[in-house]
C-alpha cells in the first residue's frame, strides 16, 4: 500500500509578488530599450503636465468662458423657455437612471461618474449663477430614483424605459421647437437656437430623420429590382463620395433655388436638410451591415411560413437587423455630433460658431486658447461619454451576441 | 358535380403576379424619381433665369482677379477661373497625398505603441488616441491655426533649430537641396544608381524565393543605391562641378529667403489632418494586429524568430488583410476632410471654389464641379485600395 507523501515539507510555488518596485521593473523597465522609452515618455508627460498646470493657474483667464456660459450653452434661446431644456435634462436623467437600474445590478465606475459630475458642476455653477445650481442636484436625485425604481421593478419598467429611450430624441425635437404662437410651449424659431443646444439638435435631427430614409435606402440596395437597387446605390455612393461641407454649401446656396418661388426656409433648416441627406447615406450603409448579419435561414423560414415580402421584412428581418446596428448608430450619432461643427463655416451659431463670435469680441482678444480648450473639452466629454456609455450598455445587454 | 373550368385556373390577377409586379414597381419608382428630378431642376433653372445667371460654364474662361496664397503651378490674378480651380485641385492633392503618407506612418507607430508591454508608452498612446478621436477635426484645425502656427514668434525673433530650420508666424523655413552646375549630369547617374539598386534587390528577392532563405533584399538594394549615388557624386563633381548644394534659409530684410518655406496655413491643415487621422489609423492597426491569433505569435517564437522578425514576417502580413478595408475609408475621409482647409486659409479646391462663388456668383456650377472632383478622388482612391487589397489577398495562398 502506498502512502501519500505529506505535502507539509513541499514549498509552495513562488508567488509573483506585486510590489511597486516589482511592477515597475516588469512594466516599465523590462529591458534597456524599454527603460529609455519610459524615461523619455515620463519626461514628456511631466513637461506636459507642468506646462498645463502653469498655464491653467497663472496665464489663463477664464472670464471669457464664465461671462458667456449662457451663450455657449444655448445661444439666443429665450430665457422663458429655459425650463424646457431643464425638463429634457430631467427626463434624460430618469431614463439613464432607469436603464442603469434595470441593466446593471450594482453601481459601477461609470455610474458613480455620472452622479459625481453633476455635483461637481453644480458646485462650480454655484459660484457663477446662484439660480440654477439646484437643478443639477435634481438631476442626480432623479437619476437615483430612476435607478432604485429600475432595480426594484426591472421587468415591469423595462418595456416603458426602452420605449422612452427610443422616443427621447423625437421628444426633444418637439419640446425644443414648440408649437403655436404663444401658450406654454410657444414656437421658438430655429434661428434662435444656438450653442451646444444647436449642435446637439442638429445631430438629433439628422439621426432621427435619416433613420427611415436610411432603412429604405438599405432595403433598396438589397433589392433584386435593378432600377430600385441602382438608384439607391447611386444616392449612397454620390453622398458618401463628397465632403459634408460641399453638401452644406449646396443646402445653403442651392436648396432655395430648388424650391418653387415664394417658399423660403431659414438657414438652420437648410443645414438640417443637408445633414439629413448626408446622414441618410451613412445610415443606409450601417443598416445594410445589420441586414447582412441576418443568417439566410431567417429569410427562408419566413418564406416557409408563407409571409409575404413585406411581412418578412417588417416582422422578421428588420427587427433583428436594427437591434444589431444599435451600437453602430451610437457611433454614427457621435460622428454627426462632431460633424455639426461644420455649420460654423456657414456662419451658423453652433458651439464652434459661438466660440468664434465670442473671440471676435474686442474684449476677449487673444483668448483663443481658453475658448478652444473649453469647447474642445465639451465635445470630448460628450463624445467620450456617449461611446463609453454605449460600450458599457452593449457589454451588459449583450447586443449583437444573441 | 362541378367541373373546373379553365378560366378558374388563370385566376392570379396581374397586380398580384410577381412578374408584372416587379416591372410595375420599378416603373413607378423610376417615374417618381425622374418627375421629382425634373421638377427640382426646372425650379432651379427658372430660379437662376430669374436671377439673371442662367446655368453656363462659360465663366470659367474669365480672369479670376484674385490672388491665391500658394500654388504648385504658375498662377496670377490675370489667370482664368478654370486655372484657379486647377490650383485648388492640385493643392488638395498635395495636402491629401502628404497627409495620407504621414498619417499612415504615424498611425502605425502609435498603433504599435498602443500594444506595447511598457505601461507608460501604452497609456500615452491610449491618451493620444482617445483625446483626438473625440474632438471635432474642425475645432482642432482652428485651434492649430490660431493658437499654434500663427502664434509662433515673429520673423525677427524666429525660433531656430541650429540654423537648419526656422519657425516663424509667417511660416516654417527648412534647409533644402538645390540643384547646381553638376545636376544635369548627376541626375542621370542618380537614375542609373536607382535602377541598379532595384535590379540588385529583385535578384536577391528571386534568390530568396528560390533557396527559401530570404536575404534582406530591400537593404541590399538600398545599400547598392546609396554607394553608387555617393560614388557618382564625386564623378559628377569631377566632370561638371557640384551637383547640388544645401540652401540654408536666412533672414534677408524683413523675411526669410532660401530653403523650403511652408506656410502656416499649409502646416495647420497638414498637421491637423495627419495627427487627427493617425489616431483613427492607430486604432485600426491595433485591432488588426490583435485580430491575428495568438498561436501565430507563439509559433513564430517557437521557430526562433526575433520580435522584429515575428512582427514583420508573421503578424503584419496577416494583420494587413484586416487593416486595409477600414484604412481605405480613413484615406477617403482624409481626402474629404481636406476640404476643411477653408477654415485655416489654405487654398484647396473648396476654398478656391467658395471664393469663386462669392466673386462670380456661380454657386450651382462651382458646387457641381467641386462635387465631381471630390467624387473622382474618392473613386480613384477606392479603386487603388481595392487593387491593393486584392494584391495582399493573393499573397495569402
Amino acid at each position: 500500500m502506498t502512502t501519500l507523501t505529506p505535502t507539509k515539507d513541499v514549498l509552495p510555488p513562488p508567488t509573483e509578488r506585486s510590489t511597486v518596485l516589482g511592477w515597475m521593473k516588469k512594466n516599465l523597465f523590462g529591458s534597456i530599450g524599454d527603460s529609455i522609452l519610459t524615461i523619455l515618455g515620463g519626461a514628456f508627460l511631466v513637461w506636459m503636465i507642468y506646462t498645463l498646470i502653469v498655464w491653467i493657474t497663472t496665464k489663463a483667464e477664464w472670464a471669457v468662458v464664465t461671462d458667456n456660459l449662457q451663450l455657449f450653452m444655448k445661444g439666443q434661446y429665450p430665457a422663458d423657455a429655459d425650463w424646457r431644456l431643464w425638463f429634457l435634462l430631467f427626463l434624460l436623467a430618469v431614463i439613464v437612471g432607469l436603464m442603469w437600474g434595470i441593466a446593471i445590478k450594482r453601481p459601477t465606475g461609470a455610474g458613480w461618474t455620472l452622479l459625481i459630475v453633476p455635483i461637481v458642476l453644480a458646485a462650480w455653477l454655484f459660484t457663477l449663477e446662484r439660480s440654477s445650481w439646484w437643478r443639477l442636484l435634481v438631476i442626480d436625485v432623479l437619476a437615483i430614483i430612476g435607478y432604485l425604481l429600475g432595480k426594484r421593478y426591472p421587468s415591469k419598467l423595462s418595456r416603458i424605459t426602452y420605449l422612452l429611450a427610443l422616443l427621447y430624441m423625437p421628444i426633444v425635437i418637439l419640446i425644443v421647437r414648440g408649437f403655436g404662437e404663444d401658450g406654454f410651449l410657444f414656437y421658438v424659431p430655429t434661428n434662435l437656437w444656438g450653442g451646444l443646444l444647436l449642435s446637439l439638435l442638429l445631430a438629433i435631427f439628422a439621426i432621427v430623420f435619416s433613420f427611415p430614409i436610411g432603412v429604405l435606402l438599405a432595403l433598396g440596395r438589397q433589392s433584386k429590382l435593378p432600377a430600385v437597387k441602382g438608384l439607391s446605390v447611386l444616392y449612397i455612393e454620390l453622398i458618401r463620395g463628397v465632403p459634408l461641407i460641399t453638401l452644406l454649401f449646396m443646402g445653403q446656396l442651392m436648396l432655395p433655388l430648388f424650391l418653387p418661388a415664394g417658399i423660403t426656409i431659414d438657414r438652420v433648416l437648410r443645414a438640417i436638410v443637408a445633414m439629413i441627406m448626408f446622414a441618410a447615406a451613412y445610415m443606409a450603409e450601417n443598416v445594410r451591415g445589420g441586414l447582412q448579419s441576418i443568417p439566410k435561414g431567417q429569410y427562408e423560414a419566413a418564406d416557409a411560413i408563407g409571409l409575404s415580402g413585406w411581412q418578412k421584412m417588417v416582422f422578421i428581418i428588420l427587427p433583428q437587423a436594427l437591434r444589431a446596428v444599435i451600437p453602430v448608430l451610437v457611433g454614427q450619432f457621435i460622428g454627426l455630433f462632431k460633424d455639426t461643427t461644420l455649420v460654423a463655416l456657414l456662419g451658423l451659431l453652433d458651439l464652434l460658431g459661438i466660440a468664434r463670435g465670442v473671440l471676435a469680441n474686442p474684449n476677449y482678444i487673444g483668448r483663443q486658447l481658453e475658448v478652444f480648450t473649453f469647447i474642445g473639452l465639451i465635445y470630448w466629454v460628450f463624445s467620450y461619454g456617449m461611446s463609453y456609455g454605449s460600450q458599457r450598455l452593449e457589454a451588459v445587454l449583450g447586443v449583437g451576441e444573441r | 358535380m362541378t367541373t373546373l373550368k379553365k378560366s378558374d385556373h388563370a385566376a392570379v390577377p396581374f397586380w398580384r403576379d410577381e412578374r408584372y409586379l416587379k416591372i410595375i414597381i420599378q416603373v413607378v419608382v423610376v417615374v417618381l424619381v425622374v418627375l421629382a428630378a425634373i421638377y427640382l431642376v426646372r425650379n432651379l433653372l427658372t430660379g437662376l433665369e430669374d436671377l439673371g445667371i442662367p446655368l453656363s460654364f462659360k465663366f470659367l474662361g474669365i480672369e479670376s482677379q484674385f490672388d491665391i496664397g500658394e500654388s504648385l503651378i504658375e498662377y496670377s490674378r490675370t489667370s482664368t477661373y478654370a486655372r484657379a480651380l486647377l490650383v485648388g485641385i492640385l493643392n488638395t492633392i498635395k495636402v491629401s497625398f502628404l497627409g495620407i503618407v504621414f498619417a499612415t506612418i504615424f498611425g502605425i507607430i502609435v498603433g504599435i505603441a498602443r500594444l506595447s508591454k511598457n505601461w507608460l508608452i501604452n497609456k500615452l498612446a491610449a491618451i493620444y488616441v482617445e483625446a483626438l478621436r473625440n474632438i471635432p477635426l474642425l475645432v482642432f484645425l482652428i485651434f492649430l491655426s490660431t493658437s499654434v502656427f500663427h502664434k509662433l514668434p515673429r520673423v525677427n525673433e524666429a525660433l531656430s533649430a541650429w540654423g537648419w530650420a526656422y519657425l516663424t508666424n509667417r511660416g516654417i523655413y527648412v534647409v533644402w537641396p538645390q540643384p547646381s552646375a553638376g545636376w544635369d549630369v548627376y541626375k542621370w547617374f542618380l537614375l542609373g544608381s536607382f535602377i541598379i539598386g532595384l535590379i540588385v534587390a529583385i535578384i536577391k528577392y528571386r534568390e530568396g524565393m528560390r533557396t527559401g532563405r530570404m536575404p534582406l533584399y530591400w537593404l541590399w538594394g538600398m545599400v547598392v543605391f546609396v554607394v553608387l549615388a555617393v560614388v557618382s557624386w564625386f564623378i559628377a563633381l569631377f566632370i561638371a562641378g557640384q551637383p547640388m548644394y544645401l540652401d540654408f534659409p536666412s533672414l534677408q530684410g524683413r523675411n526669410f529667403k532660401g530653403g523650403k518655406s511652408l506656410t502656416p496655413e499649409f502646416m495647420a491643415i497638414f498637421t491637423g489632418l495627419v495627427v487627427y487621422t493617425s489616431a483613427f489609423i492607430a486604432e485600426i492597426v491595433r485591432a488588426g494586429i490583435q485580430a491575428v491569433s495568438k498561436g501565430q505569435r507563439e509559433a513564430a517564437t517557437a521557430l526562433g524568430l526575433s520580435g522584429f522578425q515575428t512582427m514583420r514576417l508573421v503578424i503584419f502580413p496577416q494583420a494587413l488583410r484586416v487593416i486595409i478595408p477600414p484604412m481605405t475609408s480613413q484615406y477617403l475621409n482624409l481626402t474629404k476632410n481636406s476640404s476643411l482647409a477653408i477654415a485655416v486659409g489654405y487654398p484647396d479646391l473648396f476654398a478656391v471654389g467658395s471664393t469663386i462663388i462669392n466673386q462670380a456668383g456661380r454657386a450651382v456650377e462651382v458646387i457641381l464641379i467641386m462635387m465631381g472632383v471630390y467624387l473622382t478622388f474618392s473613386l480613384l482612391t477606392s479603386l487603388f485600395m481595392n487593387w491593393y487589397n486584392k494584391h495582399t489577398r493573393l499573397v495569402e495562398r
